[in-house]
């Protein structure tokens, strides 16, 4: 390590350690980190849009490539600031509309056709005697009973109750398998951090 | 008027971009990139907004609580020195003064406050999962297989790795197809209550 990776990793050690001390409790330490990281992370992603969209969307487009169509969004973006006054800020409705209106018409094909169709699809396959197929065939079961945990509209009592009952079971296994992936992903991170202090000290200090 | 042409925008706008989905041709695709152009910038401008709400919220910390006040100055001069070293379109490049504050500031803090996580997930989870019930066992003993397969060492047996393989792949899958059904319609009906404007609440209020 050169005397400018070394003075970089010590601060990354540095900021490690005071987060590592929320273990403790709150304490100085842990808020400059915390206060540091807030500071840094907006004006990080403010300069990243400054240049990958401010730049590329609106001041190329307009004063370089001479599409001044695209006067009409950046008009629409400045409204928004209206919010700023009370008297002027019902203009910025209409960026909002333009926005969500936009948002909404794009989406509500895609969720129809990612989360609903494609879902569909990939659930009910044909059907074969072998391991394979009765998978498929509890994976048919077992979306259909979770469909019917989340069916409000008649009471949960009977057939209809002990299906939705399934559906519980189905999701609470899901939700488990999903926590286990969680907490060992989080562990990884644990041990990833531990070795970089590790690896830090060694080269400071030597083995 | 103030309300009802915003109303009129949502439903243009709404429906154009429903109907471009279905007929595809260059004049659909140029409306898609177009539009998406127009949401990009406005989201640009709207970023001012939430740059003076912090800057005003951090400024109010420094003025009115003293003991406050230092941390309120760590987290300007955190924002002034990322704004100000990423001045150039250069600093986008790896090695630039800007993009080492990230690999050695951002990085590592960020990291370090998920990989907290896994001490507290684990004290939430003792509180959670007591195996109280049926469904809370079922919870509790996928999550203990699903850990055991994923422990730094490797699988602890042939059975343990065979019975993880099953759970992911089908009581996981059918509960996140089950939910993502689910969340597709709750989304769709939502997208035609906007369009249609019944749902208005984004409008605010006067």
């Amino acid at each position: 390590m050169t005397t400018v990776e070394l003075l970089w990793n010590g601060l990354a050690a540095f900021l490690t350690l005071c987060i590592f001390s929320f273990l403790y409790k709150d304490n100085p330490f842990y808020k400059f980190a915390e206060q540091l990281v807030a500071g840094v992370a907006l004006g990080y992603w403010t300069m990243l849009l400054y240049h990958t969209t401010f730049t590329d969307k609106v001041l190329i487009p307009i004063f370089q490539q001479g599409k001044l169509h695209y006067i009409l969004p950046t008009i629409m973006g400045i409204m928004m600031w209206t919010r700023f006054s009370k008297k002027l800020a019902y203009l910025s409705r209409i960026a909002i509309a333009f926005y969500i209106g936009v948002g909404t018409g794009v989406a509500l094909p895609l969720y129809m056709y990612n989360y609903v169709f494609r879902q569909l699809q990939a659930t009910v396959v044909p059907l074969q005697f072998s391991w394979l197929g009765l998978n498929s065939l509890l994976m048919v079961s077992f979306v259909t009973c979770t469909l019917f945990y989340f069916f409000f509209s008649k009471e949960h009592k009977g057939t209809f109750g002990g299906l939705s009952k399934v559906g519980i079971y189905t999701l609470m296994a899901g939700f488990g398998a999903s926590f286990g992936l969680t907490v060992m992903g989080r562990v990884a991170l644990l041990v990833q951090r531990i070795i970089f202090l590790r690896e830090y000290f060694i080269a400071l200090f030597g083995s | 008027m103030r309300r009802q042409i915003p109303l009129y925008i949502v439903l243009v706008c709404g429906i154009v971009f429903v109907i471009q989905f279905f007929i595809p041709s260059h004049e659909s695709e140029f409306i898609f990139e177009y539009g998406q152009d127009w949401v990009m910038v406005i989201g640009i401008l709207a970023l001012p907004l939430g740059i003076w709400s912090y800057l005003r919220k951090t400024w109010l910390t420094a003025v009115k609580k003293p003991k406050e006040r230092f941390f309120a100055g760590v987290s300007l001069f955190g924002f002034a020195i990322m704004m100000l070293t990423g001045l150039k379109r250069e600093s986008l490049m790896a090695g630039s003064l800007y993009m080492e504050l990230f690999e050695y500031v951002l990085i590592p803090i960020q990291a370090t406050i998920f990989s907290l996580l896994a001490f507290y997930i684990a004290s939430a989870a003792y509180r959670a999962f007591r195996a109280r019930s049926v469904i809370a066992t079922m919870l509790l003993g996928t999550a203990f297989i699903v850990m055991l397969r994923l422990i730094p060492l490797g699988p602890i047996s042939d059975v343990n790795q065979a019975l993880v393989g099953w759970i992911l792949s089908v009581p996981n899958m059918a509960a996140k197809r089950g939910l993502l059904i689910g969340i597709g319609l709750g989304a769709i009906a939502t997208c035609i209550k906007i369009i249609l404007g019944i749902e208005r609440t984004y409008l605010g209020r006067d």
